[in-house]
């Protein structure tokens, strides 16, 4: 059968391919990636239920526009290496958002077959093409254009700031990636957890970077090590591009935060990710023992369910998730929260923290909770969660993970104040551009929007890296 | 390998070579008193932009905790930075058996928030054990400011008395204490300071760097006259940098993060309390690593 004769009708009859993943009650027990990916045949089968429609949806649900049909066509016609040059087109991160976008919101949610089937497979298909071209060693450098003599500064290694990095390299520019930790990738390293996202896919997307001739250097804070305007006015770079991200973690407010045991999500993800304290004592980090102990993780977010995720893979006993809203409401992406129901996680919804409490050592022992139910929708839509009277309990924990979202850093805000900054410390931006108020500086990813997702930050740093682009070689925008 | 000259007249080092250096060569270690090692280290960038009271992560190996240390000295020209460590579990340790032309993996900085520093009057800086190391920078910028300075250096006995000389050559008065009476003042630091205090003398600012129990002291000697009295706190730290939040602490009942709004913070708004049971939460795991790595060094 020649896949290209299927009708309508024959490819709305093949099932959406469900990805392969390790067993709920063996992953929960290591840090290995969870989803296994699909086979070449699964990939294909998945590619044939994509009806190619003549203007397709899917591609304005996509932030960064990835020409979906075309791919997704390569891939139905086994043409996989040419389907991952085709994303590349368009996304830098193929490997990288095929993994963690929140493809329902997006891709997926704008496909014609969502409706009355269920929609093509986007982001596995996504994931399937950058994976084949890697894991096949094919993994075509792109031409860099001549050198054009100037230089700009990026700042951060996250999503945002490696797609501005990998378009300025190729437009001739030379390229400098400044970045505070030891380790490049961002959230990607040190937030989002090996078994949703392998460390060896950023590496090697970075070492692709480096071959370009992007330099990258670590240890770098800018506002300590450099600041924004030694790097303009010192160091002989024309432009300077800021994705700092959005990092530095709100707490509650709430008694007894400060008892041991109390964690940011932060703070326990990059302890066990990027200090690698799951091999404790081998690596020096440690991190609370988890073993055979009661975790809650406050929040409804991916960040909640990466961490509520490793609490469970470091043996606790009990890993809740307790939210004040209803689950319908919760942002994280939902293959994330479906995986953790199966890996044991238990969700309480509709439940506010009131107090931590702890033993004479301070250690905390319990959360005082208040129990919730939906009532008027506020603002953003949502029902808003109203207390119920005198439900007052105390759930016994023994660690908690605070994971309500991450404000700005305040290093660059307070060593380059003539960047103009909004109530909440975000980076103002012209968004054509992502020009900031002060000249030749631009800004993008969570550190302009608050804390988003990857393939926003990353299409915010090509559009900056476009604008930077036309700024320095004195080119007229398109308005 | 590239080489450069380490001198100003050679110009402008690379940044990549300033900044970036990946692995960092120790060109000086010797130990002041027992346990505690003075270790000079290259890190040119950090050495032209360090101001007193701020501090460095360093991370020793590929599988090291990165730990905050104070950088105690710098010298811009050579490009090297100074910092003296008190070896307390598995990473100071293995800092300080580390060699002159060893090598640690990874320094960021310069961290946290410089000292305040202007001229106060009479200031009087206070280093305990090792805090003599963290006060001693903040004590020469005082001096530079054109304050009259007093140093009190206490330890707990003659041996375990470091800076001396660094410490009376910035101070117009200077007084070692020991806790057995070994040499210099028999008695704790908040003695001597009362002392001080007592004899009419106008103190007008105290920084007071040393064991938690210490500063809390010295800051209830100094609160009943209102002297403006700051502490360097010692916090776990992660990143050093603000992201995690690992370093807060409660300061006039507010959250703050000691590595960037710190580490220096108003000694009479400080909760002590909460400092001390928060640096106890990896006991277990601390005196683990510290067996490991003691182990290890017999077998070698
Ligand atoms: C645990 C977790 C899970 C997530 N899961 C998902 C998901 O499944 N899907 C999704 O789409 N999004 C997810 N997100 C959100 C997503 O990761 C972020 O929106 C995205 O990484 C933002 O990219 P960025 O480049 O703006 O910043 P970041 O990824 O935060 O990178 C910023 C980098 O800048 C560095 N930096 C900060 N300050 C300085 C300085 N002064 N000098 C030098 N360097 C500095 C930081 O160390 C960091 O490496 C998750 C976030 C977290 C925390
Ligand atoms: C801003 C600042 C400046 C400092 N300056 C100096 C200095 O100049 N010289 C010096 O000798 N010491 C200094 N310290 C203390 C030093 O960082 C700790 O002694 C060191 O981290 C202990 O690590 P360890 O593995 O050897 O000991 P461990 O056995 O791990 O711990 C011993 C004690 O050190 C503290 N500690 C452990 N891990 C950390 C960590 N990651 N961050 C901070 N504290 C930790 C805990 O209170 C612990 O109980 C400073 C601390 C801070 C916060
Ligand atoms: S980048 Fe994200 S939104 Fe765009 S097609 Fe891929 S998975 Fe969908
Ligand atoms: S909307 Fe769905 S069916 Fe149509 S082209 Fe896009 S993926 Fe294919
Ligand atoms: S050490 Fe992480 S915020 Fe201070």
């Amino acid at each position: 059968m020649d896949p290209k004769q299927l009708t309508t009708k024959e490819r709305f009859a093949i099932p959406r391919q469900e990805m392969p993943t390790q067993k709920p009650d063996v992953r929960n027990k290591n840090f290995k990636e969870v989803n296994l990916g699909y086979s070449q045949e699964q990939a294909q089968q998945e590619a044939l239920r994509c009806i190619q429609c003549k203007d397709p949806s899917c591609i304005k649900g996509c932030p960064v526009n990835i020409k979906i049909d075309q791919f997704v066509k390569l891939i139905a016609d086994g043409a996989f290496l040419e389907a991952a040059r085709k994303i590349k087109e368009d996304n830098v991160l193929p490997a990288i958002c095929g993994r963690v976008c929140p493809q329902e919101d997006q891709c997926e949610k704008m496909c014609i077959l969502t409706k009355k089937h269920k929609s093509v497979a986007i982001g596995n298909l996504e994931r399937f093409a950058a994976d084949y071209e890697r894991e096949t060693g094919n993994v075509k450098l792109p031409t860099v254009k001549a050198p054009t003599g100037k230089k700009v500064a990026v700042i951060g290694s996250g999503p945002a700031g490696l797609s501005c990095a990998n378009d300025l390299i190729q437009l001739g520019h030379s390229v400098t990636v400044f970045e505070a930790l030891h380790e490049l990738g961002g959230v990607l390293v040190y937030g989002i957890p090996e078994f949703r996202l392998p460390k060896e896919i950023v590496k090697s997307e970075i070492e692709g970077l480096k071959k370009l001739g992007v330099e990258f250097i670590t240890n770098a804070v800018a506002g300590r090590s450099v600041t924004v305007d030694e790097l303009l006015k010192e160091e002989g770079f024309d432009a300077v591009f800021i994705g700092v991200g959005a990092g530095l973690p709100w707490f509650m407010g709430i008694p007894g935060e400060n008892l041991l045991g109390v964690y940011s999500a932060n703070e326990f993800l990059t302890r066990v990710n990027l200090m690698k304290s799951y091999k404790f004592p081998d690596n020096d980090t440690p991190v609370f023992n988890c073993k055979g102990k009661n975790v809650a993780v406050f929040g409804g977010g991916n960040t909640a369910m990466d961490a509520v995720r490793t609490a469970k893979r470091l043996g606790a006993e009990h890993a809740y998730i307790v939210y004040r809203r209803s689950e319908a409401e919760m942002p994280a992406r939902l293959e994330e929260v479906h995986h953790a129901k199966e890996e044991g996680v238990e969700f309480l919804m509709l439940m506010s923290p009131l107090e931590f409490i702890g033993n004479e050592q301070q250690w905390l022992t319990g959360v005082k909770c208040l129990k919730m139910e939906l009532g008027e929708p506020d603002e953003s839509g949502r029902r808003r969660p109203v207390p119920i009277k005198d439900s007052e309990f105390i759930l016994p924990i023994d660690m908690a993970v605070i994971s309500i979202g991450n404000g700005s850093n305040p290093l660059i805000k307070q060593t380059t104040p003539d960047i103009e900054v909004s109530k909440k410390d975000t980076i103002v931006v012209d968004i054509d551009t992502m020009a900031t108020s002060k000249d030749n500086v631009y800004a993008g990813g969570d550190i302009v929007t608050g804390g988003a997702t990857v393939i926003l930050a990353m299409g915010a740093g090509r559009t900056a890296a476009k604008a930077i682009h036309e700024k320095l070689m004195g080119i007229e925008g398109d308005e | 390998m590239m080489t450069f000259s380490l001198t100003k007249k050679a110009g402008r080092l690379p940044l990549s070579y300033e900044i970036g250096k990946q692995m960092h060569k120790i060109v000086s270690a010797i130990f002041l008193a027992e346990n505690i090692k003075k270790i000079e280290i290259e890190a040119p960038r950090i050495a032209k932009k360090r101001k007193a009271g701020q501090f460095i992560m360093i991370r020793v190996g590929s599988t090291g905790e990165r730990i905050p240390l104070t950088i105690a000295d710098s010298d811009p020209e050579k490009g090297t930075i100074t910092i003296i460590v008190q070896g307390m579990g598995k990473s100071t340790r293995e800092l300080n058996s580390k060699q002159v032309g060893d090598t640690v993996s990874d320094i960021v900085g310069p961290l946290g928030t410089p000292s305040h520093i202007e001229k106060f009057g009479t200031a009087v800086s206070i280093g305990g054990g090792v805090g003599a190391a963290i006060a001693y920078p903040t004590a020469v910028a005082l001096k530079e400011a054109g304050n009259y300075v007093i140093t009190i250096n206490g330890a707990r006995s003659k041996d375990l008395v470091i800076l001396e000389n660094e410490m009376k050559t910035v101070s117009d008065e200077a007084y070692i204490t020991t806790d057995d009476g070994s040499y210099g003042f028999h008695g704790f630091v908040t003695q001597k300071l009362q002392e001080l205090i007592d004899s009419g003398k106008k103190i007008d600012y105290v920084l007071a760097i040393g064991p938690i129990p210490m500063m809390k002291a010295i800051a209830e000697v100094t609160r009943p006259y209102n002297i403006k009295t700051m502490v360097s706190l010692n916090p776990i730290m992660v990143d050093g940098t603000g992201m995690c939040g690992g370093c807060r602490v409660t300061v006039d009942n507010q959250i703050k993060f000691a590595c960037v709004d710190g580490p220096e913070f108003d000694a009479h708004q400080v909760d002590f309390k909460n400092l001390t049971d928060r640096n106890k939460v990896y006991l277990p795991e601390e005196k683990q690593s510290a067996e490991a790595f003691a182990h290890k060094c017999n077998l070698q």
